[in-house]
């Protein structure tokens, strides 16, 4: 797999990630988490990421920031290499690059109040004006729909799922960075809160000129906010391509099996029966070749052998199959 | 419903004290589901669906307290002693939890589990116990049934422990199943194929069952009809189809509307829901949609409107402002 496969068109890659290796060691046993990924997210852009849990999802996103050591290849951002940079330089890079996470509740510490909690960043940065300070949360907490005077004194357990959320990305907003990885951030949410959440998502992403990866797992959710599409499957990349068309014609088995999964909310459309899958293999000791042929309809003797690599099957859409549902050309 | 009800609920409610004051957890709840049919429940977190549950299986907290009768193949389970009660569950009232570890023992082996639920309700010896066991992990789809009899559950995969779970359940040939979120803890993949195992075991068993979730989608293919809970009361309930042709409660339309389907354009924006459900300890005078609802007035913010069906008594709901068809017109 080469660095550089998907052409960006004229819009220049904020971020490029090339060739990312993440592995753990537990107990004597290497887990593949991040195998050979390379993608890139163009100014302005926002990429889904969507895979089953344990499919190295939200590794990749910890490696992009670096709070992964990968094992080999680059994260470039902005023109530079973040896996090459320590100490100030990293942190200085970082502020550009904010993370929001899945549980908001969680992730707000509970003894802190709402104003602090948004203005720690800040703090870190080194804004030492307490008044500026105040006035930069009181705008962001704006922003996302909290009241800045009710809330700032308060405490996260005052505060349900989808406003610690708000908080959370009022947070990740302060500093106005230019990328946010969100990783899972309406799982944890109710269905009329989660809806709120995208919106407000999509809202903060046009103001404040920002470019997104966002993970997740539910594909309906992912294609809402999308313009383009990875899946991921057991640390490698099965296909990338443009929200609408990869969901309307996906080129890869695995890609079209999440998408018969979805329960469609409508009682005409029978559930297909499913096909009996399995489940997926362990990262520990993944498949030979293509990793998904433990569990596709497609699989054959070329499929053990040989990993395939990402190709352009139609325009922006690229797949890593030998047998792809779309034929190339 | 047709024919006689194997469950009935009636007027059943559920307090719980807090220390900021009584919380009504489920209000009023009336309910029935014959034998063989599934009835699904859906609502968001806090909507009351799992403790309407738990007061079927008279598993409520210590402190809880329930009015109304649960009639069960023709036992009130509010009157049962605790040790018919106990014999009741596991046999023919059986349920499946959202996480399998809160129902499986972590220290004993999936073998040991499945013998001991079968030797206890049905009597049977050591050795036909252990055939069944091996029988049930192969109808539920697990793989090498013999050699799991030997793990533990730490030693499973989520689905795979949901599925021991679910022959576990099955294993006493109950006449009511209760799913409470069977798969949101799984992935989509595996949420598929646990939802199908469900509906064929319950063709083939010709059980009951009750299926809680907070996705339409999961309701909508798989169940004879739904009933919609917010706040703890139902506030909408029709036979599946009829339901989904035409929703009359906006709460119901709306929440249908908030799902991100998948055919739909990227970056539209979503239909959400503004506010978010009362707090359950503060009751709200009237309807409690009435602050969320674009269709509320006057009487909406004074009177609660009872589950009620106009035109049939098939299709029910608590509305003063019913929307005449699945566009959205107001009646």
């Amino acid at each position: 797999m080469t660095g550089d496969i998907q052409p960006s068109g004229s819009r220049d890659p904020l971020l490029k990630v090339e060739n990312l290796v993440v592995e753990y060691v537990v107990g004597g046993n290497t887990i593949h988490a991040v195998s050979d990924v390379s993608l890139h997210i163009a100014r302005g852009e926002t990429l889904g990421l969507v895979g089953e849990s344990g499919c190295g999802k939200s590794t990749l996103g910890r490696a992009v920031l670096q709070l992964r050591q990968a094992v080999s290849g680059r994260v470039l951002f902005d023109g530079h290499d973040l896996t090459a940079m320590q100490g100030d330089a990293l942190r200085r890079m970082r502020r550009r690059v904010q993370l929001i996470f899945q549980d908001p509740i969680a992730s707000l510490n509970p003894r802190r109040r709402i104003g602090e909690i948004v203005a720690e960043p800040l703090v870190i940065a080194g804004v030492k004006d307490a008044k500026r300070r105040r006035q930069l949360v009181g705008d962001v907490l704006s922003a996302v729909g909290l009241d800045p005077g009710l809330v700032v004194g308060r405490l996260p357990h005052e505060f349900s799922g989808g406003q610690c959320q708000r908080v959370c990305i009022a947070r990740a907003l302060v500093l106005n960075p230019e990328f946010i990885i969100c990783d899972e951030p309406v799982s944890a949410l109710d269905v009329s809160i989660r809806a709120q959440i995208l919106n407000l998502l999509e809202e903060m992403k046009a103001r404040y000129g920002l470019t997104l990866l966002f993970i997740a797992h539910d594909l309906a959710v992912v294609k809402a906010v999308s313009d383009r599409v990875a899946v991921m499957y057991l640390g490698r990349l099965c296909e990338v391509g443009p929200s609408a068309q990869l969901f309307a014609r996906p080129a890869h088995p695995y890609t079209a099996l999440l998408i018969e999964a979805i329960p469609v909310p409508d009682p005409e459309v029978r559930p297909a029966e499913s096909v009996p899958v399995g489940e997926p293999p362990s990262p520990i000791a993944p498949p030979s070749g293509c990793r998904f042929r433990t569990r596709c309809p497609r699989a054959d003797r070329q499929c053990a052998d040989q990993a395939p690599e990402l190709r352009e099957v139609v325009p922006q859409q690229f797949v890593a199959c030998h047998h792809p549902l779309i034929a190339a050309g | 419903m047709t024919g006689p009800a194997l469950l009935s609920v009636e007027n059943v409610a559920v307090d719980l004290p807090t220390p900021r004051g009584n919380l009504r957890a489920v209000d009023q709840v009336d309910l029935s589901i014959g034998a063989g049919q599934t009835l699904g429940i859906v609502g968001e977190s806090g909507c009351g669906k799992t403790m309407l549950s738990r007061a079927i299986l008279q598993l409520l907290p210590k402190k809880a307290r329930l009015s109304g009768r649960v009639m069960f193949d023709g036992q009130d389970l509010v009157a049962l002693g605790p040790e018919p009660l106990r014999k009741l569950r596991g046999r023919s009232l059986a349920v499946v939890f959202q996480d399998p570890m809160t129902s499986l023992n972590p220290v004993l082996t999936i073998g040991t589990q499945l013998i001991e639920t079968l030797q206890e309700h049905l009597e049977l010896d050591g050795a036909t116990a252990r055939k069944r066991s091996v029988e049930l992990l192969a109808a539920v789809g697990i793989p090498a049934p013999e050699q799991r009899l030997l793990q533990y559950p730490h030693q499973l995969s989520g689905g795979m422990r949901q599925r021991v779970a679910i022959a576990i359940a099955l294993s006493c040939e109950p006449k009511l199943l209760i799913a409470d979120e069977p798969t949101t803890a799984l992935d989509v993949t595996i949420q598929a194929q646990i939802l199908d195992l469900l509906a064929r075991e319950q063709r083939r068993r010709h059980m009951a069952m009750i299926l809680i979730t907070h996705d339409l989608g999961v309701v909508a293919g798989r169940t004879d009809e739904v009933a919609v809970m917010y706040a703890g009361r139902i506030v909408e309930r029709a036979p599946t189809p009829v339901l989904f042709r035409q929703m009359r409660m906006p709460y119901t339309a709306a929440l249908l509307a908030a799902i991100p389907k998948i055919d739909a354009v990227p970056h539209t924006p979503l239909p959400a829901i503004g506010g978010r459900p009362p707090d359950p300890t503060r009751p709200v005078q009237g309807c409690s949609f009435s602050p969320r609802c674009r269709y509320a007035a006057g009487e909406c913010y004074r009177t609660k409107p009872a589950l009620a069906g106009a035109e049939s008594c098939d299709h029910q709901y608590a509305c003063f402002h019913p929307l005449a068809s699945a566009t959205g017109f107001r009646a």
